[in-house]
């Protein structure tokens, strides 16, 4: 598995006509790209996700209210009148107080995929390095610092996190902390175990026999050779996140009105579902649900594409 | 065995210290105090409250009492919002309630998932897999403060047939919804892990071996394939327990179950500091022991495994 062809990662569909001309190296991402293009779900899904975003973007230009206009004429009668309507701007109906959700639900999924890649990112650059630091060097130092994890592992962080929300008033900045405090050990465990079985390798028996400083080795060839897993990992952790947060929110510790997020929404709707106001419910529980698929989904496909042992 | 499970308690202990240690500090720098009403308080009254709460000492002392009594007398000391009750008295009443039906859930994701992903793996690509994995990823995306009221909606107000919420002392009906709110997710997830490590398993040589010699279908699943099949599943069984103490308290909010979680999120609210800080402590022992439990579950299944 070569970093260097990295460059290849665009998958080229004439794999198969390659005999005629001059042979080109295949390296681990262009075959894996190869493969994930082939299955369908996961590039539907990511065509979706494409979607979903570009919405979030260009939706708020045709938005005719604010997240915290209320519509007055509109307020009081909300199961009769508030309903998804063309006519009166409220693509998606009002939530029970008369405010748009169209807007709502538009700022809520991006609050919402913001949590949730952030979170992963967060898990991606402190998980990674630490895995792999842990696992290249081994001995003394491997033990304490996966000691230090199996122990944050077995706290019940949720339950601090809410204390934590409790005690210092709910923040949006102290939510991402919480998050990003848990994300990054399930990370740090894969890869350190992924770095054990990398550290015999020849390449890098090679680097230090050529006298690579070993932080050097563990930054230019561990971690390049952890991607696939990582991007994986990566991957399914966004839904777990977005999950995560849409806790916090049903509990009203998330994100602070007038801003929303679609587990503040979800959890909204699903208390006047049975005024029959059912679009309360329907479009950020629709939104949530493509979201969480499509993530799953393409985690999915990169597990087929890039882990060699399903081949 | 005996190092390893030794080993292990090594890890725990202080897990456990740890977390009682945090969450004691937290309190203590919580801003605001459960005595500071509208109304000053005369000094000397104050004074009195305090020291009735052992709120006068040294913190390093407080601290060191605290996990003194908890250890050795299993007493979370007195509730500072309810003046006649201990926070033992509520863990007491809340805390069963939790037990039973979280034991019920743990039981049916547990049986159901595993026979689901063993429905699935053998069926492999047929109809009935692929209605499988279809519930399993349509479970996982959607979280059970949804699914609750979606089950209230359908089966108390729609059907009549279940009640949307109460206790009644755990009467059986009234058990039913909570525990498939609280364990589908479950299900689903542990049907998915059990159906990958089957189909892995079912492809490797000593199940081509067992199939060659003639051994009838069922049995080679039941004698061969199952228990390593079921390794991973074990170790996932860790995170269903967490999952499940978490997952009560939005159980309890929703069915007003009266479960250790109501206790929790309203003694948060009202910051009954000594009640939350007990709870904490209590779900976080149970959490690290369940853990410590698998571990050595995993450990005793599989012998290869030793950290």
């Amino acid at each position: 598995m070569l970093v260097e062809a990295r460059s290849d990662v665009v998958a080229t569909q004439e794999g198969t006509e390659a005999a005629s001309t001059p042979v080109k190296g295949r390296s681990l991402w262009h075959d894996a790209g190869r493969r994930f293009l082939r299955n369908r779900a996961a590039v539907f899904f990511v065509g979706l996700l494409v979607l979903i975003v570009l919405f979030t973007i260009i939706g708020p230009y045709f938005a005719q209210y604010t997240i915290e206009k209320v519509d007055w004429s509109i307020l009081g009668k909300v199961p009769a009148l508030g309903g998804p309507s063309l006519a009166n701007g409220h693509f998606f109906g009002v939530d029970q107080t008369g405010r748009d959700l169209y807007i709502r639900v538009i700022q809520g999924t991006q609050i919402s995929l913001v949590v949730g890649v952030l979170g992963s990112a967060v898990a991606v650059v402190v998980g990674t390095l630490y895995g792999a630091i842990a696992g290249y060097f081994g001995g003394r130092l491997d033990s304490a610092m996966m000691r230090f994890v199996d122990i944050l592992y077995s706290i019940p962080y949720m339950f601090i996190l809410i204390l934590l929300l409790i005690i210092f008033g709910r923040s949006f900045s102290l939510l991402f902390v919480g998050i990003g405090l848990v994300s990054w050990l399930g990370m740090a465990r894969v890869v350190r175990g992924q770095t054990l079985t990398l550290k015999n390798r020849e390449f890098v028996e090679a680097a230090v026999a050529t006298g690579v400083k070993p932080l050097a080795i563990v930054i230019r060839h561990i971690v390049p050779n952890l991607l696939g897993i990582v991007v994986v990992y990566a991957t399914l952790l966004i839904p777990e996140m977005i999950l995560l947060e849409s806790f916090i929110s049903f509990l009203g510790l998330g994100i602070q009105e007038p801003n929303t997020s679609l587990g503040a929404l979800i959890s909204e709707g699903a208390q006047t579902m049975q005024y029959g106001t059912f679009w309360q419910l329907g479009f950020p529980l629709a939104f949530f649900v493509v979201i969480l698929f499509a993530f799953f989904f393409v985690g999915d496909g990169l597990r087929d594409a890039l882990d060699p042992k399903d081949r | 065995m005996i190092a390893f499970i030794l080993k292990r308690l090594a890890v725990a202990i202080p897990t456990l210290l740890v977390l009682i240690i945090l969450s004691f500090i937290l309190m203590k720098v919580a801003p605001g105090s459960p005595f500071s009403g509208e109304k000053a308080i005369p000094e000397t009254v104050m004074k009195n409250i305090l020291a009735r709460y052992g709120l006068d000492k040294p913190q390093w002392q407080q601290l060191l009492e605290y996990i003194y009594n908890i250890i050795f007398r299993f007493d979370f000391g007195p509730s500072f919002v309810y003046r006649d009750r201990t926070v033992n008295d509520i863990i007491a009443q809340g805390f069963p309630v939790t037990v039973k039906y979280g034991f019920f859930a743990f039981i049916f994701a547990t049986v159901i998932g595993v026979a689901m992903g063993i429905f699935a793996a053998i069926r492999h690509n047929s109809w009935g897999d692929y209605l499988a994995v279809g519930f399993t990823v349509g479970a996982q995306v959607v979280p059970n403060f949804v699914l609750a009221p979606i089950l209230v909606l359908v089966f108390t107000l729609w059907l009549r047939w279940l009640p949307g919420g109460g206790w009644n002392d755990g009467q059986w009906n009234y058990v039913v919804l909570p525990v498939i709110a609280l364990a589908t997710s479950y299900v689903a997830n542990i049907a998915r892990i059990m159906r990958s490590s089957m189909l892995e398993v079912l492809h490797s040589n000593f199940i081509r071996t067992a199939r060659a010699k003639g051994m009838p279908g069922w049995q080679v699943i039941v004698k061969h394939a199952l228990k390593p099949a079921m390794l991973p599943v074990v170790s996932y069984l860790g995170p269903v327990f967490v999952g499940m103490i978490t997952g009560s308290v939005v159980i309890d909010l929703f069915f007003s179950t009266g479960g250790i979680g109501q206790w929790f999120v309203n003694s948060a609210l009202g910051r009954d500091y000594s009640t939350i800080l007990g709870i904490t402590i209590l779900l976080g022992a149970l959490t690290i022991a369940a853990n410590l439990v698998v571990d050595i579950l995993y450990a005793w299944i599989d012998p290869k495994i030793r950290y």
